[in-house]
């Protein structure tokens, strides 16, 4: 159940900083631990800078969500990019097609609780996220 | 082309001082002459400045094409004059006003001057406020670009004033890192403490993260380029204040920072610098 949503624009650096801002606010709400609030703002830096840098920029859809007592925030990280040729490929530890360290990617899938992956050649990306408490 | 009628330009520069007298009781009148700001005869000053320029102008430039070089001047000083109210604190409105404030005074001008010629006075009314409003348009064009200079000067000066570098003790550097490291302040920062370490001939850096909310990928391989680039250089790194939440987090996202020695904080970083160097800390007796 969502209790509430909205979305971010992701185009810049200074962008990056804001969405994690944004992310650690929403964590606080719904009560995450000191800990899963910086694993959660860490994932949101990784994927939120993968938009700028390989998307061309995107936006983020925030949702703030209730499952039985549980609450949690649920992110999409959407872009209109090249997107990934190759799925498996990028979610291993150390491949970088840039020259990062390839760890954003898989570092945010074991950051969070939940984590989707869905890209094509030519048809953009979309990650979709989400932490409990 | 849309050039004025000869007979505005005639009716202006009769009529200049009392133009400008109305032209300045307006001014005023929104506030702009009693600002401490400015005063009062700079504002009349740029005020006269301008009228002469935009008279010149007109009398033999098109009036519909700021673009052109006849307008150059009269581009020039109101890109000037936003500068300086950009600098001065004003805000856009404030400074568009200068120009703005000029129609009531020009419209009665031309009304007098086309009494008994409506359709000349319809179309020289037209092409006025059509002039004035790419004027006020071009003052808040160039007043933001100025506004977003000063900001940008203000972020760079920032970016020098938080990156200091101090020493602890003789041949021990402390680079305390505090907020948000994105790419641009890291590179300064990490520039400036090779530099120190060049400069000071220190034998050990200690970079300290505590002030730091988000460790992530780009962090890490900045952290991992500087401690590198300070082994080449025969000196050691030390990083300090890695909270536990940072800690854990590292080692979800797989970071390797093994070959990296790190201190939970400051004063634990500064014991083994000083360890190292040879010293020893003891109570003094008595
Ligand atoms: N939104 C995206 N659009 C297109 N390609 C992407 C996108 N996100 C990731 N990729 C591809 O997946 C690869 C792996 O991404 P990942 O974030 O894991 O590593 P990285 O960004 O290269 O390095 P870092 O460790 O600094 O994050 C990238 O190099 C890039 O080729
Ligand atoms: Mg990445």
């Amino acid at each position: 159940m969502t209790t509430r949503s909205g979305t971010h624009a992701i185009r810049s650096e200074q962008d990056v900083v804001l969405s994690r801002q944004a992310v650690r606010k929403l964590a606080i709400e719904c009560g995450l631990r000191l800990v899963d609030q910086t694993k959660l703002v860490t994932a949101v830096s990784e994927l939120a800078r993968n938009t700028v840098i390989y998307g061309g920029g995107g936006d983020m859809d925030w949702e703030l969500v209730e499952d039985g007592g549980r609450k949690g925030v649920r992110l999409v990280f959407r872009d209109e990019g090249p997107g990934i040729p190759d799925i498996k490929q990028a979610m291993t530890d150390g491949w970088t097609s840039g020259n990062g360290l390839g760890l954003g990617l898989t570092g945010a899938k074991r950051l969070v609780d939940q984590f989707d992956i869905q890209s094509a050649p030519g048809e953009g990306t979309r990650v979709t996220i989400t932490k409990w408490n | 082309m849309a050039i004025l009628q000869q007979a505005t330009i005639d009716a202006i520069k009769q009529n200049e001082s009392a133009l400008l007298a109305s032209w300045i009781e307006n001014l005023g009148d929104g506030g702009s002459l009693n600002d401490s700001r400015i005063s009062r005869e700079d504002v009349s000053r740029q005020a006269r400045e301008f009228l002469s320029l935009l008279v010149t102008a007109s009398a033999n430039g098109d009036a519909a094409d700021l673009t052109r070089s006849e307008w150059l001047d009269s581009r020039q000083f109101l890109e000037a004059l936003s500068r300086s109210r950009a600098m001065q604190g004003f805000d856009s409105q404030h400074t568009a006003h200068f120009i703005f404030s000029l129609k009531r005074p020009l419209f009665d001008l031309l009304q007098k001057a086309y009494a008994a010629d409506p359709r000349a006075l319809s179309s020289e009314l037209w092409m006025i406020s059509e002039l004035l409003d790419t004027l006020g348009m071009h003052t808040i064009r160039s007043f933001q670009k100025s506004r977003e200079e000063v900001i940008l000067r203000q972020q760079e000066e920032l970016l020098e004033l938080s990156t200091p570098v101090v020493k602890l003790w003789e041949g021990v550097l402390a680079l305390p890192m505090i907020g948000t490291l994105d790419s641009q302040r890291t590179q300064v920062v990490m520039e400036s403490l090779l530099q120190r370490i060049v400069e000071t001939g220190s034998e050990i850096a200690i970079i300290d993260i505590t002030g730091v909310p988000t460790v992530d990928t780009l962090v890490a391989q900045h952290l991992l380029k500087t401690v590198t680039a300070i082994r080449l250089m025969g000196a050691d790194c030390i990083i300090s204040g890695i909270r536990p939440q940072i800690a854990q987090t590292i080692v979800h996202l797989g970071l390797d920072l093994g070959g990296i020695v790190t201190k939970a904080n400051l004063a634990d970083a500064l014991a083994l610098a000083l360890k190292r160097s040879g010293l020893t800390v003891t109570k003094a007796a008595g």
